[in-house]
């Protein structure tokens, strides 16, 4: 036998119908295999509402409770109830869903089961645009990005808003677990997902989602994005613990370049608009580290 | 036991007795004082439930149908713009084939800002998939919400209903209510057990994406469901009269009709007013009934057409109004009858929008109004009843 | 198309293994193994999308019902010893 990194048991069937190289396809397997059998998922209107397949079809090996776009804080909170009423304990409820279901349309429902302590796991998949419906800009779009709603025109039009720091107002709800994962880090993202498993209350995932058709990349490239993601600290992995701030990688600080060349949507960047880009990646990062303080 | 009520506590009251076991709900006026009353039931241990204090009647609905998924009985109460908010996912639970109870405290949609009665908000949900009850007083909003799970619960039905309470005239007026025993109430109706629902461990995704191929037919079996829900009204009614002696008319409740040439066709707590009238003026020699429409989904076609065959005149009295057309349920009963082999003349009265009263007096004006249009024939087929600038006078 | 709206359940709920969708016909690009390199890291099985390759003796199986040719695995392995050949050749 051999000894592999992350569980090996599945709890997806092959046959989802996502797009080759889809990195939500691999944040649903790593997080089933950090939670297990004994989960229940809703999802909203999002990718992941149609990769499951068209009826019959259904590729998670847990139950799967299909909400509306703006539902998901309340479905997980209607579940837990039935749950709870029910008497049956021994259950993790997860909300799955996408960037703008989660912080445009889904923010306040999931504000409101935050903010109402509901046991279970909220896990957004970022794919930092509306992927599904052909890629338009959402609250998470980072700056600089061309989506088919931020057109990149002959006034160098590109989305000149940063994405909303959705880890931040999780922070602010004051729940008691909050981390980021990456597709290039499964065994980070397995252990973060078991552990937010044994906590009680409302926790919070935010996973980066890399999407081939939407970024403007070849699909081989999904883990190497990801993975330069982490390096070049656009998106650093993290958790937060009762209010306490871990960096579990710290990344070698990679220019950013490298992270952003690989995708046609930023393609159209300026050298200054990219060191602008630096510029913001840098402050936050020194932020963070500020954040966590001397190590222990 | 007997007690005194609102129509609030009497909806709280059919609540609890029917054992609801989540309770999902966001205060608006004037129904705040229902889900007030359950979370007091809930947190004093006299309810057995989860009560979930959501931030909106959106969420309240989608609590709900996740909860009823997992195979809890669930409850919610709205008014107006809750209603309103909740249209999508109303869609949601009756596509998903989910029997949740709520109450509507009908109460008119802004601007301008109102907070009293009209039925515009329950109206313009006739299409989400629900049964529509509308109540006449308290003890019918209790009894229906017990009568609602039993009816919406069986296997051949599984929808969801919505009891309509009219604002103030029935959320805030106290009445003698009877509350039935428990014990009675748990032997009428038994707990809710639906043959699918998330059971941990099982493979089972609820509310899949499906084909052309497939949608019609699902659909197909929610209208069959909504018929079957007609014949459910009729015999759960049957039976609670037997276990609790009460009746309420089934989907049309028909006062008086059976020599009557001029009928008033209406909805909700008006029609007691109507009964009043149509007393009076069968006093005086008139021959003139009501037609109370108690479900207005299912929609009485049968009941409406057998009335109108032996009437020479109907009066429909909308608490509502569709813009570019008429009153919504002037429409229906229309359409209902039109196929019939003898017509009567009809009349749309459209009045008590946003609270305004509808007095006796006005009520008698439109039943010798239509009379004389029975007689001589319809100008106005639809008539806006007591504005002023208007010529006509109605008070 | 259904035989009868009588044969469906009461909603749409879907109970049967999305391996029933042979997702592997989207391919264009197929990828092969090289056993005689391969190291046994289960790098590609881990970033596989679509759980499409299974552990035999710690050597990657790649179902080709429902590989659809992303070439994650080609270009995450160490050893490189998973190459990607245009469908209908080699």
């Amino acid at each position: 036998m051999v000894k592999t990194t992350i569980p090996e048991e599945e709890f997806t069937y092959p046959g989802s119908t996502g797009c080759p190289g889809c990195g939500a396809n691999l944040v649903m397997r790593y997080l089933l295999k950090g939670l297990g059998g004994r989960t229940v998922v809703s999802i909203p209107a999002c990718c992941w509402a149609v990769m499951p397949g068209y009826w019959p079809s259904n590729c998670l090996k847990v139950p799967l409770l299909y909400t509306a776009f703006e539902a998901t804080g309340a479905a997980i909170s209607g579940l837990r109830a039935a749950f709870d009423v029910k008497g049956v304990e021994d259950v993790t409820i997860v909300g799955f869903a996408g960037d703008g279901g989660t912080v445009d349309i889904g923010l306040q429902a999931m504000s409101g089961a935050a903010e109402r302590r509901t046991d279970a796991i909220y896990v957004m998949y970022d794919n930092e645009a509306y992927m599904n419906t052909g890629i338009q800009r959402s609250g998470s779009t980072p700056y600089g990005a061309w989506t088919t709603t931020t057109p990149v025109g002959p006034k160098h039009e590109f989305k000149k808003e940063p994405k909303k720091d959705i880890m931040a107002i999780m922070e602010a709800h004051g729940i008691p677990y909050a981390a980021t994962v990456s597709v290039a880090h499964p065994e980070d993202f397995v252990k973060k997902a078991a552990k937010a498993k044994k906590i009680k209350g409302f926790r919070f995932i935010h996973a980066l989602s890399p999407c081939p058709p939407g970024w403007r990349m070849n699909p081989t490239q999904t883990i190497e994005v990801a993975r330069l993601a982490v390096e070049t600290h656009y998106f650093p992995l993290y958790e937060i613990e009762e209010g306490k701030l871990r960096i579990t990688r710290k990344g070698k600080g990679t220019p950013v370049s490298e992270f952003l060349k690989l995708q046609g949507r930023f393609s159209h960047l300026t050298e200054a608009e990219v060191d602008s880009i630096q510029k913001t990646i840098d402050e936050a990062w020194k932020r963070l580290l500020d954040r966590e303080g001397p190590e222990a | 036991m007997r007690m005194v009520m609102t129509g609030n506590y009497a909806s709280a009251y059919g609540a609890k007795l029917s054992r609801a076991e989540v309770i999902a709900a966001y205060p608006i006026t004037p129904q705040t004082s229902i889900v007030e009353k359950l979370a007091e039931f809930v947190s004093s241990g006299e309810l057995k439930a989860q009560y979930i204090p959501v931030e909106s009647e959106h969420s309240a609905m989608a609590a709900c149908i996740a909860a009823e998924t997992a195979g809890a009985r669930t409850y919610t109460a709205t008014s107006s713009h809750g209603l309103t908010l909740m249209h999508e996912v109303l869609m949601w639970a009756s596509g998903a084939r989910l029997p949740i109870v709520m109450t509507n405290v009908s109460r008119a949609m802004a601007p301008p800002w109102s907070v009293w009665v009209d039925n515009m908000d329950s109206i313009a949900q006739r299409d989400t998939g629900w049964l529509q009850f509308f109540c006449q007083n308290n003890q019918e909003v209790l009894d229906t919400i017990i009568m609602a799970y039993k009816i919406c619960e069986s296997r051949r039905v599984m929808l969801p209903a919505m009891i309509i309470e009219d604002a103030f005239i029935l959320s805030h007026t106290s009445e003698p209510v009877d509350v039935p025993d428990q014990e009675v109430v748990d032997r009428f109706l038994p707990p809710y057990a639906p043959e699918l629902k998330i059971e941990v461990g099982k493979a089972m995704g609820f509310g899949s994406l499906v084909k052309p191929d497939q949608y019609m037919e699902f659909r197909y079996k929610d209208m069959l469901a909504m018929k079957e829900a007609a014949e459910r009204v009729k015999a759960v009614e049957k039976e609670f009269k037997q276990v609790f002696g009460r009746e309420y008319g089934g989907l049309l409740e028909k006062y008086m009709c059976d020599d009557a040439e001029t009928v008033l066709i209406t909805a909700g707590s008006v029609a007691a007013t109507a009964k009043d009238v149509v007393d009076a003026m069968r006093a005086r020699g008139a021959r003139v009934g009501l037609a109370r429409i108690r479900a207005f989904r299912p929609f009485p076609h049968e009941e409406l057409r057998a009335l109108a065959s032996k009437v020479v005149g109907i009066a429909v009295l909308d608490r509502s109004y569709t813009f570019g057309a008429a009153g919504a349920m002037f429409t229906e009963v229309k359409a209902s009858v039109y196929s019939c082999h003898k017509r009567p003349v009809m009349k749309n009265y459209i009045a008590g929008l946003g609270g305004r009263d509808i007095t006796t007096k006005i009520i008698s004006n439109i039943m010798d109004d239509m009379a004389v249009a029975a007689k001589r024939g319809v100008e106005d087929e639809v008539e806006w009843v007591d504005v002023a600038g208007l010529p006509r006078r109605w008070r | 198309m259904t035989k009868s709206y009588e044969d469906l359940p009461l909603t749409p709920i879907a109970d049967t293994p999305s391996t029933m969708n042979l997702t592997g016909l989207w391919r264009v690009v197929r990828p092969l193994v090289d056993k005689s390199k391969c190291k046994k890291c289960t790098t590609c099985w881990k970033f596989c999308p679509d759980a499409a390759i299974t552990l035999v003796d710690g050597f990657p199986v790649i179902d080709l019902n429902y590989c659809k040719g992303c070439g994650i695995c080609a270009h995450e392995c160490p050893s490189k010893c998973i190459i990607m050949v245009k469908e209908g050749e080699a």
